[in-house]
């Protein structure tokens, strides 16, 4: 009988914590099938954040190293600058990346780091049960915008591709979105393309990944979904938003 | 016997570092400690090594911990209002049981307070450096020459307990120059790291560098375990100059700069009849206890000198016991106290005890 469905060789046979429709599990899998792909597990140093994705160093059989919160990039850079020859990747959330670690994203971004980021965009705060985060979009409800978020008071939601892409060591950073199958496919070539510019020594990488939160949403999973695609889709516009293999000279 | 060179201790402390086989060095400018970011890279790019101006302090001691985590000997350097900043990062690195050098040139505050010397973060340092039950080991120079000596040590400490150690110096001494002898150069050794994260390389399970135990009774067992390491430490790696102790009736407590000014003051007290000796903690966590009750058994009475606002005077007084006086003198905000202020202060504990 053929195998035609098996858990990727990097990613650890243990149970996640993840709640039922979440989609970190989907973008972790994508992630650990790259690393297979690539053959770069014995070589793969992951950072973990603090957010819902904590735990993430229980998931993946690469090294890993558990950041203090928004931090990784910066952990990622001593982990990289240390060793050359080691592939390292962060896997961060929106609270994470784009509020209190926005300075270190973008350095390193600037830098042309030769990292790998992978950011999930679920416009809210999920281990902390629900608040603001910086990517919430207006007129979205959560336990710190009760009335909905209003620019007036609490600012407009981040787009960070867009803002990365200005910065001339971004090598390559795409949003992608894991709703239905082929952009989940389109995730995975994605994510792949930004393991591939760090191993080509390209420069900073970084793949956002519109996800969903139907817990602190209040949805149930197909729903949340669909209020991914109505809501996430047309202020976050998938596609790639950088492309460079010229960060460092031709 | 080796070459004697003039440095300034800010360079010869980065020298040093490289000479003890550190290779990657993540800092953020700030006076008065500058220069040894500044010689760093000048150094590290032509031995193959990394020189790194972060964002902020926060990001340069975050990158001191990738780089630790993977088992590389790397250090980071600033001065009192970066250290505030790095204080979450050392926490995080106490958590996971990782070596890494900080050196802190300290200078007046609070706040941006000002660039001369100081010694007002020694509660940070030895007591309160940020959240959670933790220690640092923490060394305080008083040379140049002691500069590059305990350098090499921190290192070495930092591996052997897998833990932070800072090296607690001022302004004074960072800027000063002497002439001083420089340790043979060490090759950086990464192999006895065995819980080190840089790559699997398809031999091992994977290693988890990580402060995170969300089961109390696990957290609460690594704590303890840790505290067995840093009462070992306590045991075996106090450092303490004994200084014209044996006959003093009166004995300083000073470390860094203050000691050193406080020996001009001893040799003018002694040339006047009073017995003054000096007890110097080289390393103030752990603090020299035995050293001071044992000063305590024949002193009459202690006099600590700092450059803050007796921060180290609590330390003083639990070593002892409260066995006997223990007064004061201290300038602060970056003024530094004279000899004479000293001396003068001598006299009237002397006077007092006739």
């Amino acid at each position: 009988m053929a195998i035609v469905y098996k858990r990727p060789e990097s990613l650890c046979d243990v149970d996640t914590h993840y709640c039922p429709g979440c989609t970190h599990g989907i973008v972790h899998r994508l992630v650990a099938e790259v690393i297979d792909e690539l053959g770069i597990v014995g070589k793969t140093i992951g950072v973990a954040p603090v957010g819902c994705s904590v735990f993430a160093y229980n998931y993946f059989e690469c090294d890993m190293i558990q950041a203090a919160h928004g931090r990784a990039p910066a952990v990622a850079t001593g982990a990289k600058r240390a060793n050359p020859d080691s592939v390292v990747f962060t896997y961060q959330g929106d609270g994470d990346l784009a509020a209190i670690g926005t300075a270190e994203t973008v350095h390193a971004a600037t830098r042309g780091e030769n990292i790998t980021i992978i950011f999930i965009n679920n416009a809210i705060y999920g281990m902390t049960s629900g608040q603001m985060a910086p990517t919430t979009l207006p007129e979205q409800v959560t336990t710190t915008t009760p009335y909905g978020r209003d620019p007036k008071l609490a600012g407009y939601p981040i787009r960070m591709c867009e803002m990365l892409s200005t910065l001339s060591g971004t090598a390559y950073c795409e949003r992608v979105s894991v709703d239905n199958v082929p952009n989940i496919m389109n995730a995975k070539k994605a994510i792949k393309k930004a393991f591939e510019k760090q191993l080509a020594g390209k420069g900073f990488s970084l793949v956002e990944v519109l996800s969903t939160c139907p817990t602190n949403w209040g949805m149930q999973p197909q729903e949340a979904l669909e209020w991914l695609r109505a809501n996430m889709m047309p202020y976050y516009p998938l596609g790639v938003y950088a492309d460079r293999d010229d960060v460092f000279g031709a | 016997m080796a070459e004697k060179i003039l440095m300034k201790g800010n360079e010869a402390l980065a020298e040093a570092a490289i000479r003890a086989g550190c290779r990657c060095f993540f800092g953020y400018p700030i006076t008065p400690q500058t220069q040894v970011a500044e010689y760093m890279a000048k150094k590290l790019p032509k031995i193959g090594g990394v020189y790194l101006q972060s964002e902020s302090e926060v990001s340069a001691i975050n990158m001191v911990m990738g780089a630790v985590s993977t088992g590389a000997r790397a250090m980071t350097s600033s001065s009192s209002p970066g250290i505030s900043l790095k204080a979450e990062g050392i926490s995080y690195i106490a958590g996971c049981d990782l070596p890494a050098v900080i050196v802190n040139m300290q200078r007046g505050g609070p706040g941006l307070g000002g660039i001369q010397p100081a010694q007002s973060d020694y509660y940070q340092a030895t007591k309160g450096l940020a959240h959670g039950d933790f220690h640092l080991i923490v060394l305080a120079p008083c040379g140049v020459q002691e500069i590059v000596d305990l350098m090499g040590k921190a290192f070495d400490l930092a591996d052997q307990y897998r833990m932070p150690v800072m090296i607690l110096g001022d302004g004074m001494l960072g800027q000063m120059m002497e002439p001083i002898t420089l340790p043979e150069p060490k090759e950086e050794d990464r192999s006895a790291k065995t819980w080190a994260t840089s790559g699997t390389k398809g031999e091992r399970k994977h290693n988890i560098v990580n402060s995170l135990y969300i089961q109390p009774d696990e957290l609460e067992r690594l704590v303890r375990e840790r505290y067995e390491r840093y009462a070992q430490i306590e045991r075996d790696e106090v450092m303490c100059e004994e200084y014209m102790v044996d006959d003093a009736d009166i004995v300083i407590a000073a470390y860094g700069a203050s000691a050193r000014i406080a020996k001009n003051a001893i040799a003018a007290a002694r040339a006047e009849g009073i017995k003054v000796g000096l007890l110097r903690p080289i390393t103030l966590w752990p603090f020299p206890k035995a050293t001071f009750a044992k000063a305590a058994e024949t002193a009459k009475a202690f006099l600590t000198v700092e450059m803050s606002m007796g921060q180290m005077v609590d330390d003083v007084k639990l070593a002892i016991e409260c066995k006997r006086p223990v007064h004061f003198f201290g300038r602060t905000g970056g003024v530094v106290p004279t000899p004479a202020e000293i001396l003068a202060e001598i006299k009237k504990i002397h006077g007092g005890d006739r």
